[in-house]
């Protein structure tokens, strides 16, 4: 039968509507502003949003994404190829690789078809993928469709990461190392200059995945491998628009004049329309912002290390280090559910997340701080409704 | 070199633990089938022999192996 092996998922969703309990496909209502809104029927802090910066509804990406609108229309209707490329595409282009000071950049529909169109075009049958144990799914799914061998190395270990590219011996000139900047689950930052130095030692090609830590880190907000002081040993960055720039979309920069001709051969980006005009245009604009306004990334950072530490103080078992990915692991998936359900009638949105998605088999209540969160709120996401009967105590991981 | 019965020998000490049925593991064996494993312990099991034996296994031989022989197969063709 084709839909047996659905069967699972059918089970779990089925606990979960038992428990009164939808925390995948939350529906917002109403959005009242960049950190709170009305889900399932309840006034929400909005803390599981990936909105670091607050820029989805800053004033000037909304006008900015209405007046191209009017200027455009509401969408290309055609891939890049074709009919869909306006000005504002390559006008973005261009911004986003002086913000990384390289110069060449492609700009995709989403986040996803970025990384997974990359992973899938920068190496093919005989070259190697060697990628951090813990890559988002996007990763994954471009590094099967590119018909390379695919090998992991563990988690933010860069010993390993030589240990395999010592094996691979002449074939490490074949071979794409893919790591991110912060990742997604756990909130933890990729040992970039060490991963640098084995890259050195050893050779290969690196692909950073930024989509975490652009607009977090590195002095000019150009993310983890700035803060590392390691740009120039990079050869692609990959970022979206879906984080700190507040609007959907996805890019990869480059100091490869190469990356023109690669274009070309990215499927995910051929063989779709173009984004949006507006979505286009209010990225701009939240480019410009990022870049005018540190100090949303200073606020940002004050929001999550007090956070980090509100929960650390409560003994939650937190990730390693403060990041706008603030998670707490539980072991037990009722449990999870429980508090997640404490926290929405507390009036705080998290996101949970169950196995595989997440990097073990904990369950993970997982903030995402702004900076455009209040103290207030801020504190307010220190899980006050973990105390609440029935939930406390915690068995902790 | 490491042959097939080197790999198998060290699957079956490192499945000891995980074999909550008490099965008797043999070639025929399957990982998730009989033994259960996740698909997180899968790759737990995969790090495990990469570390025993010095080697990188690539995803790309996974989908084809089922039983404990398959995958001490798939090794040995790999060292070859």
């Amino acid at each position: 039968m084709l839909f047996e092996k659905f069967d699972y998922m059918a089970r779990f969703q089925a606990e979960l509507n038992a428990q009164d309990v939808i925390p995948f496909g939350a529906v917002t209502e109403k959005i009242l502003s960049a950190t709170e809104a009305i889900v399932n029927g309840r006034k929400v802090i909005l803390a599981g949003t990936n909105n670091y910066l607050g820029l989805s509804f800053d004033p000037r990406c909304i006008s900015a994404a209405q007046e191209a609108a009017g200027k455009w229309g509401v969408g290309t209707t055609g891939s890049r190829l074709a009919n869909g490329t306006f000005l504002e595409h390559q006008e973005l282009e261009r911004e986003l690789a002086a913000f990384h000071d390289v110069n060449h950049s492609i700009i995709f529909t989403t986040g996803f078809a970025a990384t997974m169109g990359m992973c899938a075009t920068l190496v093919g049958p005989g070259e190697v993928l060697l990628l951090d144990a813990d890559s988002h799914a996007s990763i994954y799914a471009g590094a099967q469709l590119s018909g390379a061998e695919i090998i992991r190395f563990k988690h933010n270990d860069p010993e390993d990461l030589a240990r395999r590219l010592r094996r691979l011996g002449d074939r490490g000139k074949q071979t794409l190392i893919v790591v991110e900047g912060i990742y997604s689950m756990l909130g933890d930052t990729a040992p970039l200059q060490e991963i640098a130095a084995v890259k050195r030692e050893y050779g290969g090609w690196l692909f950073i995945d930024e989509a975490h830590s652009m607009g977090v880190l590195g002095t000019h907000g150009r993310g983890a491998a700035e803060a590392a002081g390691v740009e120039s040993e990079v050869d692609f960055i990959a970022g979206t628009f879906s984080k700190s720039l507040g609007a959907t979309g996805g890019y990869c920069v480059s100091r490869h004049p190469e990356l023109e001709t690669i274009r070309y051969c990215i499927r995910s980006y051929i063989f779709t329309a173009s984004s949006s005009p507006m979505m286009v245009a209010c990225t701009r604009k939240a480019l410009q912002i990022l870049q005018s306004e540190p100090a949303l990334r200073r606020q940002l950072q004050d929001n999550f290390n007090r956070l980090y530490k509100g929960l650390q103080s409560l003994g939650l078992p937190i990730g390693p280090s403060p990041s706008p990915v603030v998670a707490v692991a539980l072991e037990d998936r009722t449990q999870a559910i429980n508090c997640w359900n404490a926290l929405m009638e507390a009036g705080v949105y998290v996101n949970l997340v169950v196995p595989p998605a997440s990097p073990s088999t904990n369950f993970l209540l997982r903030n995402s701080v702004s900076a455009a969160h209040s103290s207030i709120s801020v504190s307010a996401c220190s899980f006050p409704a973990m105390a609440a009967p029935g939930v406390w105590p915690l068995k902790l991981v | 070199m490491t042959e097939y019965q080197d790999y198998l020998d060290f699957m079956y000490s490192l499945l000891d633990g995980h074999n909550k049925d008490n099965l008797v593991l043999s070639e025929t064996t399957e990982l998730v089938a009989d033994i259960g494993l996740s698909s997180l312990e899968v790759m737990e099991f995969v790090e495990k022999i990469e570390d025993q034996f010095d080697i990188s296994i690539p995803l790309n031989i996974l989908p084809d192996v089922y039983t404990l022989g398959d995958f001490a197969r798939k090794l040995d063709e790999l060292d070859a």
